[in-house]
C-alpha cells in the first residue's frame, strides 16, 4: 500500500512539473487562442452590433451570410482562386529563380538583391506601383502590348484580368520564397548530385530524384505559409480595387471593395466590412470561422497528402 | 527520456495553431455597453473632440471655431484631435475609455442611422428641448432628416454640402450653347454636342457619366429625381417607386449614347484623380461635371484656362418646376454615449452647430453650407458670387437626401452595386434588378435589426 501511495504521489509530482513547465505555453494558448476562438464560436449565434449587449439569434447569421449575403460566395470563390492559383505559381516562380540563381555564377549578389528587393515594398505603395503600371487607359505596360500589336488587357478594370493582375504582382514579390529555396537548394549533399551523375542521370531525373526529395519540408513550408498568406490576403486587392474603380472615400459616399464586379473581393475584406463597417459581429464571427475551417482543411489536406514527409527530426 | 509528441497530436496541433493564427488575426468580437451621464457643465472640465479634416486651411478653420468656443465658455477646454476617419470614430465610440472622444464628427452621413440605432450617440432631442431649440425650424429640411433615425436625434448638422453642376463656360460657347442645361433631355443634348472625339478615345468629353469616379455616385443621380427609398413600414421601395427607374435609365442612356461603357471605362481611367489638379474638369477633359461646393474652390486654385459656370443639376423633365433642387448631405457632429462629461460635450455641440455667428465664420473658413437656415441667410457669409448657387440648394425645400437606415448606407450600396451591373450591361432587365436589390435592402436591413 505504502507503495503504491508513493507511486502516485512520484506521478502527481511528476504531472505538476510537466504542466508548470507547459505553462507558459498553455496560457498562451487559452488567452491567445482559445478563448477568441471559443468567443467567436460564441458570438457567430447572437446578434451583436457592439453597442448593445449581444442577444441570442440562432443560426440566424449562419443562414444570412450563406443564404441572404450577397459577397460571400464571390469572396470565397476569389480566396479559393488565390489559394490555388497563385499560390501555386508563386511556388513554381520562387523556386525557379532560387535554382537560376544558384547555378550563376557571377553577381550573384547583384540578382540576389534584385529579386529580394522588391519584397521589401510596402503592400501600398506596391500596389499603387502596379495600378499606375498597369493602367489600361495611361500604364506603360499597356503602351508596349499596344505597341507590339498584343491586345491590351483591362487589369484591374476587368473582372477577368484583376486577379491575373495581382498574381503578377505576388509574383514579382517572390524574394521571400526565393531566399529560402536557395537556402534549400545549396543545402542538397553535392555527393548526391555526383553519384546521379555516375549512373547517368539526366538533369530532370537529377531534379526529380535528389534536388526535389532533399527540399520537399521547403516546398511543403512554402505552401502552408503561402496557404496561410493568400486566405488572409486583404491590403492589396482593397487597394487595387479603390484606385481602379476611383471611388474616393468623400462625404457621403460607401465604398464597397470588390471593384471591377467583386473580383478582387477576399473572406479578410468580409470579416472587416461585416464587423467594422456594418457593426454586424455575428455575421463577421460567422466569415472568420469558414476561414478558420478553411485554412484547417487545407492544412491537413496538406500535411496528410505529404504525410511522414516532415519528421519530428526535421 | 523525452517522449516523441504522437504523430496525429502534432499534425493536429500543428494545423490548429495554424489555422487559429488565421481566426485570431481576422476578429475581435467584445465590446461594452453605453452609459449616461449627469455632470455639471459649470464646472472646470475638458473634452475630446474628434473630426475628420486634415487639410491644413481645414485644421485651421477647426482650432479657430473651438478657440470660440472656450472663450464664450471658460470653463470647457477642448482637446481637439482631426484627420480621424470613420472607422477609426467607429471603433473609438464602441470601447470607449478615457480617451475616447466626447464629441465626434464625421463626414458619412449615411453612418448616422447605425449610430442612432446602435446607441453609439446619444440621442440629443432631450438637450434640445431644454435649450429651447426646435431642430426644425434651425436646419434646412433635408439635414434635420439626415441627422436622425426613428425619432432618434444623435446627430447635428455641422455645416453642409450641396451637389450642382459646374460647366466648362468656354467649352459651352464653341458649342454654341448660351444656357446651362435645366432639364435632362437639355442636359443629354449638351453632353452630345460637349463631346469632341479623337480616335478611339476623347479630347473633350461632354459629361463622365460613370459610376466609378468622382461624386457620379447613384444616390447623387437619384436626388434629382426625389426618390422615396423606404415606404412607411420601413420596405425599400426601389422598384415600386418610378423616380429610381428613371433616374438608372437616364443614366444608362447618357453612357451608351457617349459611347459605351467600356469605351468611357478606358477614358476615365487616363484622368486625373478627384482630389489632385489635374481632375479632369479642371484640366478641360470633361466638360460638366456634377459636383459638391468644394469643388468651385478647388477648380479656382487649379487655374483652369477657362470659366467655371455653376448651376444647380437639371431635373427630370415632368418635374421641371423643381429646378433649383440637389442633393445634400454633409458632416455631422454628436456625443459620445460612452462620454462622462455630456452636458459640457452638449455645449460644445450646440455652439458649434447653432451658433450663427460661430456657423458661418467655419462656414467662410471652409468653403462648405452653412448648416442653419439662420447662418445661409447670414449678411456675414463671404463667398464667391457663383457660391450662391449652392446656398439656393441647402435652402431650396425640394432639394433631397438619403434617409438614415438602421444599417447605415448599406441600402445605397445594394443600389450602387446594381448601378454597376447594369451600366456595365451585366444587369440588363432593370425591372428584375431593382426587384431583386429591394429585396436584397429589406433582407439587409431584417439582418441588423
Amino acid at each position: 500500500m505504502a507503495t503504491t501511495h508513493t507511486l502516485r504521489a512520484k506521478h502527481r509530482r511528476s504531472a505538476l512539473r510537466t504542466l508548470a513547465f507547459l505553462s507558459p505555453w498553455l496560457i498562451g494558448f487559452a488567452v491567445f487562442f482559445a478563448y477568441p476562438m471559443i468567443s467567436t464560436v460564441y458570438f457567430s449565434f447572437m446578434h451583436y452590433d457592439g453597442f448593445k449587449p449581444p442577444t441570442w439569434s440562432g443560426t440566424k447569421n449562419w443562414t444570412y451570410v450563406f443564404e441572404h449575403y450577397p459577397f460571400f460566395w464571390p469572396a470565397l470563390r476569389n480566396t479559393l482562386w488565390l489559394v490555388v492559383i497563385m499560390v501555386t505559381l508563386r511556388v513554381l516562380f520562387g523556386l525557379g529563380i532560387g535554382m537560376l540563381i544558384t547555378k550563376i555564377k557571377t553577381g550573384t549578389g547583384v540578382f540576389r538583391t534584385l529579386f529580394y528587393l522588391p519584397y521589401l515594398a510596402p503592400p501600398v505603395a506596391a500596389t499603387m506601383a502596379f495600378a499606375f503600371l498597369l493602367n489600361p487607359g495611361t500604364g506603360p505596360v499597356n503602351s508596349i502590348l499596344e505597341k507590339i500589336g498584343i491586345p491590351a488587357p483591362g487589369w484591374f478594370n476587368d473582372p477577368n484580368w484583376s486577379k491575373p493582375a495581382l498574381t503578377l504582382m505576388f509574383l514579382w514579390g517572390v524574394g521571400d520564397l526565393m531566399v529560402i529555396f536557395m537556402a534549400a537548394l545549396l543545402d542538397v549533399p553535392k555527393e548526391q548530385y555526383e553519384a546521379a551523375e555516375l549512373d547517368g542521370a539526366s538533369a530532370w531525373q537529377r531534379f526529380r530524384f535528389v534536388t526535389l526529395p532533399n527540399i520537399s519540408p521547403i516546398i511543403m513550408f512554402a505552401v502552408v505559409t503561402g496557404v496561410i498568406a493568400a486566405m488572409q490576403c486583404y491590403t492589396q486587392p482593397l487597394i487595387a480595387g479603390k484606385v481602379a474603380s476611383g471611388v474616393i472615400q468623400g462625404a457621403g459616399t460607401m465604398f464597397e471593395p470588390g471593384y471591377p464586379e467583386h473580383s478582387t473581393l477576399t473572406l479578410p475584406q468580409l470579416v472587416y466590412n461585416l464587423g467594422f463597417q456594418r457593426f454586424d459581429y455575428g455575421s463577421a464571427c460567422v466569415v472568420a470561422l469558414v476561414l478558420f475551417a478553411l485554412s484547417m482543411a487545407f492544412t491537413a489536406l496538406l500535411m496528410r497528402r505529404r504525410g511522414g514527409l516532415i519528421q519530428a527530426g526535421d | 527520456m523525452p517522449t516523441r509528441i504522437p504523430v496525429v497530436v502534432r499534425k493536429a496541433a500543428f494545423a490548429l495553431t495554424a489555422s487559429t493564427a488565421l481566426l485570431l488575426s481576422t476578429t475581435a468580437c467584445t465590446g461594452q455597453s453605453a452609459t449616461g451621464s449627469d455632470d455639471d457643465a459649470s464646472k472646470e472640465t475638458t473634452l475630446t473632440f474628434w473630426h475628420a479634416w486634415s487639410a491644413p486651411n481645414e485644421v485651421k478653420a477647426v482650432k479657430s471655431l473651438i478657440a470660440g468656443f472656450e472663450k464664450t465658455h471658460p470653463n470647457i477646454h477642448v482637446n481637439v484631435i482631426g484627420n480621424m476617419t470613420d472607422d477609426k470614430i467607429n471603433q473609438a465610440l464602441r470601447a470607449g475609455g478615457t480617451k475616447a472622444p466626447d464629441v465626434i464628427s464625421s463626414f458619412t452621413t449615411s453612418n448616422v442611422g447605425k449610430f442612432c440605432s446602435s446607441g453609439a450617440l446619444v440621442d440629443l432631442n432631450p438637450f434640445f428641448k431644454k435649450a429651447d431649440i426646435d431642430p426644425s425650424t434651425t436646419f434646412p429640411k433635408a439635414m434635420n432628416e439626415y441627422t436622425q433615425f426613428d425619432g432618434n436625434r444623435c446627430a447635428v448638422p455641422l455645416l453642409g454640402d450641396a451637389y450642382g453642376l459646374y460647366y466648362n463656360k468656354t467649352a459651352f460657347e464653341k458649342a454654341g450653347i448660351t444656357t446651362p442645361p435645366k432639364t435632362w433631355s437639355e442636359f443629354e443634348a449638351d453632353a452630345k454636342k460637349l463631346t469632341i472625339t479623337q480616335g478611339n478615345t476623347f479630347k473633350q468629353l461632354g459629361f463622365m457619366p460613370n459610376y466609378h469616379g468622382w461624386e457620379t455616385t447613384t444616390e447623387h443621380y437619384l436626388g434629382q429625381f426625389s426618390p422615396t427609398y423606404f415606404d412607411t413600414a420601413g420596405k425599400s421601395t426601389i422598384a415600386t417607386d418610378p423616380a429610381v427607374a428613371s433616374a438608372f435609365t437616364l443614366q444608362k442612356k447618357l453612357v451608351d449614347d457617349l459611347g459605351g461603357f467600356k469605351k468611357l471605362e478606358t477614358f476615365r481611367s487616363t484622368l486625373g484623380d478627384e482630389w489632385g489638379p489635374k481632375h479632369p474638369f479642371q484640366t478641360g477633359q470633361v466638360a460638366m461635371q456634377l459636383d459638391g461646393e468644394w469643388r468651385l474652390g478647388m477648380a479656382l486654385e487649379a487655374k483652369p484656362g477657362f470659366e467655371i459656370g455653376v448651376a444647380p443639376l437639371p431635373v427630370p423633365d415632368d418635374q421641371a418646376a423643381q429646378y433649383g433642387k440637389g442633393y445634400i448631405t454633409g458632416t455631422i457632429a454628436g456625443i459620445a454615449a460612452t462620454s462622462k462629461k455630456q452636458n459640457a460635450a452638449w455645449e460644445l455641440v450646440k455652439y458649434m452647430t447653432t451658433d450663427t455667428d460661430a456657423v458661418v465664420a467655419f462656414s467662410n473658413a471652409i468653403h462648405n453650407v452653412p448648416s442653419t437656415l439662420a447662418a445661409l441667410k447670414s449678411p456675414d457669409l463671404k463667398y464667391d458670387a457663383r457660391f450662391k448657387t449652392f446656398l439656393d440648394i441647402a435652402a431650396n425645400p425640394n432639394s433631397t437626401t438619403a434617409p438614415a437606415s438602421i444599417n447605415g448606407g448599406v441600402y445605397l450600396t445594394t443600389v450602387q452595386q446594381l448601378g454597376y451591373d447594369y451600366e456595365s450591361g451585366k444587369v440588363t432587365d432593370l425591372k428584375a434588378g431593382l426587384k431583386k436589390a429591394a429585396a436584397q435592402i429589406d433582407t439587409d436591413i431584417a439582418q441588423a435589426k
